[in-house]
């Protein structure tokens, strides 16, 4: 396998196929050229390229590499559920080039070392770029701040405490201050750990009727109102990660309407499911946050067709079986999700609740300008980071056709229509069906 | 919903029993009905029936309890079935086993039904998706979810005194309903019963959300709730609740929620009380009430072993010849 950082030399043209690149406001029939890992041209072939390479992209879209804001790959400390090298076949597989993964490894991305080591296995596999969010806190305790321009230095993109508490708000606030001083855009799990305390489902009629702990909207909207003051008062740009409420979805429509530096995604899961889904005690369905009502998840959709949400992400969460094998609130919550974020988001096109260029855009130039990475567009001389997909193939979900490590989806079954067909990465052929 | 069907094998009859929801009022009157036909056993001298001779139940305690796993266990002893008792508490869960490898292990040693406790929500059910075919589970207490044995036999008990039309019932179930599997069961009871009011009575941080979904009236003051009630049941308060902020004290709690005398003046004059214990005196109600004529407290505890009886036998013959 080609290591990421060493780009193909091969001059390749990817012929006939539709474009969308939402970065450049293209979508039109046009060829891209590639040459030394690079995008050299989009429309007109330029004089004189020869390629030693043709992809024939006919009755196919063109777009991106997808660039995932959120995956877990389970490295380095939990290989018995997936790793770097088998995560990043699945995303290669997904049309997706770059992934960000959060600190909330074993031990926690804390150090250089820590980032050195993801970017040494991923080199290795060599089929998707990893970028890493470092802890914001040591340990991910909450308490002490870590040392971010190490982190930085080092190559992250970003710092959170993942799904772990601040210990106080004034934590949060210099958390904030100390990660701008480096240009560092701080990403927050809204989640206020005393209302959710030992929750696993949304509260509401299902948890009500199930016994289920519940965990309010209110743990959501709570901690949003928190760090939008923050946010407010310094003036410090940071990104919400997996909202999963309307009315946080309103709040933070309401903050950038108001100007505020705030940006936000939303996980896949959200936009189809429900917590009707846990009414058989689904443990395929346990994730937190929970899987909120019918309400939320519509407007959840309308907030990602209108933009309050840049990113649409997999939120990927693989599990060996025995993790889903138990009583609902033992089992370990996630949805196993690259090998399935790029059909599902196609239904929402096919549901009418986004349109193509939108939806790509969320899950390329969207994502990466939250990242600050040169990603998710196909301009010239950007990496030849390309996925092609033929949005007509229908496919069935099922453990024969995953990639992941992880099986564990409640989409298994689902016939998705879309499937890629090609990904570049560097001008590397890094999948091809 | 497929899981909350796990419960009726082919022919319609009981398959597991791990939840009152998904069952239907006919079968709820067939096991109040077996049920009565055991009581007559366990009031004989001889109190044993040779139905389960040869089967062997397993008693799966995942949480600490007396009264339930002692009536399940003489429930299975005199159905003459071999009963062992596992208390998974003190045993492999602390030794990191997983719930299915220990499930497996006991399977290895042909159980023929599994009595299973847990505090976790959807345990029985996860347990009865995973036994092998010829393997019945029966629910005594999951999480916050169901107890349903508890259910039946308080609605044995409240047919036994009321009589068989629950539709001229007033029921008012009072005090931690939020926390309650005991709750939930009786409510799902008591509407499938075509009970004619069902009522809950409790303060707010008490209530879980949207509660009014659970099939009750909802009242948080006690006098209104429980006016011209003809059974009020009472739940127990864990002593543990009053350590959060659930509830101020103790104190607080017995002067608004705790059931006297004085209190049920309003209700019907021949109200029956209920409580499926243990109970705190001086907290949910005081020794005269618990003690009183009108309280069935203890017929609760001996009908317990009647409906066990009954749920065991139907559930192990649910595909063999029906016994007579």
């Amino acid at each position: 396998m080609p290591p990421t950082d060493t780009p193909s030399a091969d001059r390749i043209i990817i012929h006939g196929g539709r474009v969308i690149d939402p970065a450049n406001q293209i979508d039109d029939r046009l060829d891209v050229c590639i040459a030394d890992g690079r995008i050299i041209a989009v429309g007109t072939v330029p004089d004189g390229f020869r390629p030693v390479k043709k992809i024939d992209a006919a009755g196919c879209i063109v777009c991106p590499g997808l660039v995932d804001l959120c995956a877990r790959v389970r490295e380095p400390g939990q290989e018995h559920k997936a790793t770097i090298a088998s995560e990043s076949i699945a995303a290669a597989a997904g049309g997706i080039t770059t992934l960000c993964c959060p600190p909330d490894t074993d031990p926690v991305i804390e150090t250089p070392a820590d980032i050195e080591l993801i970017r040494l296995r991923a080199k290795a596999s060599g089929n998707t770029r990893i970028v890493t969010l470092g802890a914001l806190t040591r340990g991910l305790g909450g308490a002490q701040l870590s040392e971010m321009a190490a982190l930085r230095q080092a190559g992250c993109v970003g710092i959170s405490n993942a799904l772990q508490p601040l210990a106080n708000t004034l934590v949060e606030r210099r958390a904030l201050e100390y990660a701008a001083t480096f240009d560092l855009t701080v990403f927050l799990y809204a989640n206020d750990h005393a209302l959710s305390a030992d929750g696993c489902a949304h509260e509401g009629k299902v948890a009500t009727r199930m016994g289920l702990p519940g965990i309010p909207e209110a743990a959501e909207t709570a901690a949003v109102a928190r760090d939008l003051a923050l946010i407010e008062q310094t003036g410090i740009r940071a990104h919400f990660c997996r909202l999963t409420t309307g009315r946080a979805a309103h709040m933070v429509a309401r903050a950038q309407f108001d100007g505020l530096p705030v940006t936000a995604d939303v996980a896949i899961p959200y936009l189809y499911l429900t917590e009707i889904d846990v009414t058989d005690f689904d443990s395929n369905c346990h994730v937190i946050p929970p899987l909120r009502t019918t309400g939320d998840r519509q407007q959840l959709r309308d907030a990602l067709q209108r933009g309050t949400f840049q990113a649409l992400c997999s939120d990927h969460q693989p599990h060996e079986p025995d993790a889903k094998l138990g009583p609902f609130p033992a089992t370990e919550p996630g949805i196993s999700g690259l090998d399935s974020l790029l059909p599902l988001g196609l239904r929402l096109v096919d549901e009418n609740a986004i349109q193509l260029g939108a939806l790509i855009q969320r899950l390329t130039a969207g994502p990466a300008a939250i990242l600050g990475l040169p990603a998710g567009t196909l301009s010239i001389d950007a990496p030849a980071d390309v996925c092609i997909f033929n949005p007509e193939l229908i496919w069935q979900l099922e453990p024969g056709s995953m990639r992941s490590n992880g099986l564990n989806t409640p989409f298994m079954g689902w016939e998705l229509k879309g499937r890629v067909t090609h990904t570049l990465l560097a001008g590397h052929v890094v999948h091809s069906l | 919903m497929k899981n909350l069907n796990l419960q009726i094998g082919e022919d319609g009859g009981l398959r597991h029993f791990l939840s009152i929801s998904g069952l239907n009022t006919a079968l709820l009157i067939r096991i109040l009905d077996t049920a009565e036909s055991f009581a007559g056993v366990t009031e004989q001298t001889v109190k044993k029936v040779p139905l389960l001779r040869g089967k062997t139940i397993v008693n799966l305690f995942f949480e600490a309890s007396t009264r339930t796993r002692t009536t399940f266990e003489l429930a299975a002893k005199r159905l003459s079935a071999d009963v062992l008792n596992i208390n998974i508490t003190q045993s492999a869960a602390v030794k990191g086993e997983s719930l299915l490898d220990t499930l497996r292990n006991l399977e290895a040693m042909h159980v023929d039904m599994f009595v299973v406790r847990h505090a976790d929500s959807g345990a029985a059910h996860f347990i009865a998706s995973n036994v092998a075919p010829h393997t019945s589970v029966i629910n005594a207490g999951d999480g916050r979810h169901s107890h349903p044995t508890q259910a039946m036999l308080d609605m044995f008990t409240i047919r036994r005194v009321k009589g068989p039309d629950f539709g001229r019932l007033r029921v008012a179930i009072v005090g931690d309903i939020m926390h309650s599997r005991v709750a939930r069961s009786q409510i799902h009871a008591l509407n499938l019963l075509n009970t004619g009011d069902v009522r809950i009575v409790a303060p707010k941080t008490l209530l879980p959300a949207n509660c009014e979904v659970l099939g009750a009236h909802v009242f948080h003051d006690l006098r209104e709730g429980i006016r011209d009630a003809d059974v009020i049941i009472m739940l127990r308060l864990q002593r543990e609740r009053m350590l959060g902020a659930l509830l101020p004290s103790e104190h607080e709690y017995y002067e608004l929620f705790g059931v006297t005398e004085e209190k049920l003046t309003v209700a019907k004059p021949d109200v029956t009380i209920m409580h499926p214990g243990p109970i705190n005196r001086g907290v949910e109600m005081d020794s005269e009430v618990a003690d009183g004529s009108r309280s069935v407290i203890l017929e609760q505890v001996t009908h317990g072993i009647a409906v066990r009886m009954a749920v065991m036998s139907m559930a192990m013959y649910h595909r063999e010849e029906a016994p007579e």
